[in-house]
């Protein structure tokens, strides 16, 4: 069980997003999924073993190293990237939901347009309107609170050479040096970038979804 | 064998679920298994590694490692999802059941073999009450052996062999207890949704006796 499942669920939802959120997917899968599992896992897997501080004493790498690192930067991201995938699943089981109700209307006798079901691409409008807007909504709320945390919990992005620390049982401040930190540094910003990216197709999207639904909405005066 | 097999389980049992059973799916999925898969395990990975004690004395980390944790928190974990998941399986046994009896007897004997009525009504309230004492026991297990839901980033160990007490430092303890804290949430939230689908049931299938018991009298 990995990432697979995500991907199954939010590539289903892919039927039933805008352009704009297909690209939004694409995205996420490749540039933020994708970069996690295959390159930026491998550069924090020993980040506790190659911290290093310069002293014998012992357990004071170990707090040191819990000071400054009270969260990795790799379970952030992974935290970031479940809780920004699932606004979707509202999405999906609105989906599901409709089309419960429309197969539920079928049985009934009720005149259904077969064709529509067949092809089972459901518009965007009405209620769905509602729950796909606020699915992005959402989405950018988690994104710029991740971004904040991370800036908060690092003082901002980029990963010092050394730190110094003075943490019981460490007998005075000691040097230590956090390992591979250009690279951590390098893909921090790449995974910020990618983040700024997604909030403004996000955004993007909420704007289309609005003018859509205005646009439409003089027509059915008229 | 893997998480897989309990990815396709829950997905199975997607089915025959009311709307909350949906979310509580959905939450297992999304903020506890997946969460565990990508996130929890590696924080745990080297615990006995990592594990170090102030003292060059042969067996005494072991020993206090050993002291300090019974069993682990990642497999008390591990051990959480697969149990609480284990009840929903009543149900996917019993429509299993009612369409076989279907196939048997070449007869139609329900509408809807899923459908949650009757026999299966009783199996699926089962399986709530099963799954949210589960998760009590799981949080009370959690909260015996470890006093409390804190993980101190220092414990002082004076077992045999180590000649006198002794400091042993635990590895990424705030780590471990932020995802301890979200695993509690996380907990709450499907006892919650249990409880809540519970209630839920019982009203509806009262109000529904209740209206046909109603409407025998009239006629």
């Amino acid at each position: 069980m990995d990432w697979k499942t995500l991907q199954t669920v939010l590539g289903g939802v892919n039927k039933h997003s805008t352009s704009i959120g297909k690209i939004w997917l694409t995205v996420l899968f490749i540039f933020r999924i994708m970069i996690l599992v295959v390159a930026a896992e491998r550069v924090w897997g020993d980040e506790q073993d190659d911290f290093v501080c310069n002293t014998l004493q012992p357990g004071c790498r170990n707090v040191c190293y819990d000071h400054f690192f009270p969260i990795s930067h790799i379970r952030l991201w992974a935290l970031q990237l479940i809780f920004v995938s699932t606004p979707a699943l509202l999405v999906a089981m609105h989906v599901a939901y409709t089309k419960h109700e429309k197969k539920r209307k079928l049985r009934n006798g009720e005149k259904i347009n077969i064709e529509d079901l067949k092809n089972e691409k459901i518009h965007i409008r009405g209620p769905l309107w509602w729950t796909y807007t606020s699915s992005i909504f959402f989405r950018v709320v988690f994104e710029a609170v991740f971004m904040y945390v991370f800036y908060y919990m690092y003082d901002g992005f980029q990963m010092p050479r050394l730190v110094k620390c003075e943490a019981w049982p460490c007998p005075n401040t000691v040097d230590c040096f956090v390992s591979r930190p250009t690279e951590k540094t390098t893909f921090t910003i790449f995974m910020l970038a990618v983040s700024g990216i997604c909030m403004i197709l996000n955004l993007a999207e909420l704007c289309y979804l609005v003018i859509k639904i205005c646009m439409k909405d003089p027509r059915k005066t008229t | 064998m893997s998480w897989a097999f309990l990815r396709d389980l829950l997905s199975g049992v997607n089915k025959y679920s009311t709307g909350i059973g949906r979310i509580w799916v959905a939450v297992v999925f999304m903020f506890r298994l997946l969460v565990y898969v990508a996130a929890a395990e590696n924080i745990w990975k080297h615990e006995h590694d990592e594990f170090e004690c102030n003292i060059k004395q042969p067996g005494c980390e072991n020993v206090c490692f050993d002291h300090f944790f019974p069993v682990s928190h990642i497999r008390l974990w591990a051990l959480q999802l697969i149990m609480v998941s284990t009840p929903s399986l009543l149900v996917v046994f019993h429509v299993a059941y009612r369409e076989n009896r279907e196939k048997h007897h070449n007869q139609k004997f329900y509408r809807n073999p899923g459908k949650i009525d009757g026999g299966l009504l009783c199996t699926y309230l089962i399986s709530l009450i099963l799954k949210t004492g589960l998760e009590i026991v799981f949080l009370v297990l959690f909260y015996k052996l470890y006093n409390g839901f804190k993980i101190p980033r220092l414990v002082k160990c004076d077992i045999k062999p180590c000649p006198n007490t002794v400091d042993c430092y635990i590895s990424k303890p705030t780590e471990k207890m932020i995802f301890l804290y979200f695993l509690v949430a996380t907990s709450c939230l499907c006892i919650i949704l249990n409880l809540s689908e519970l209630s839920y049931l019982i009203f509806k299938y009262s109000i529904k006796c209740y209206l046909k018991r109603h409407v025998k009298k009239q006629q």
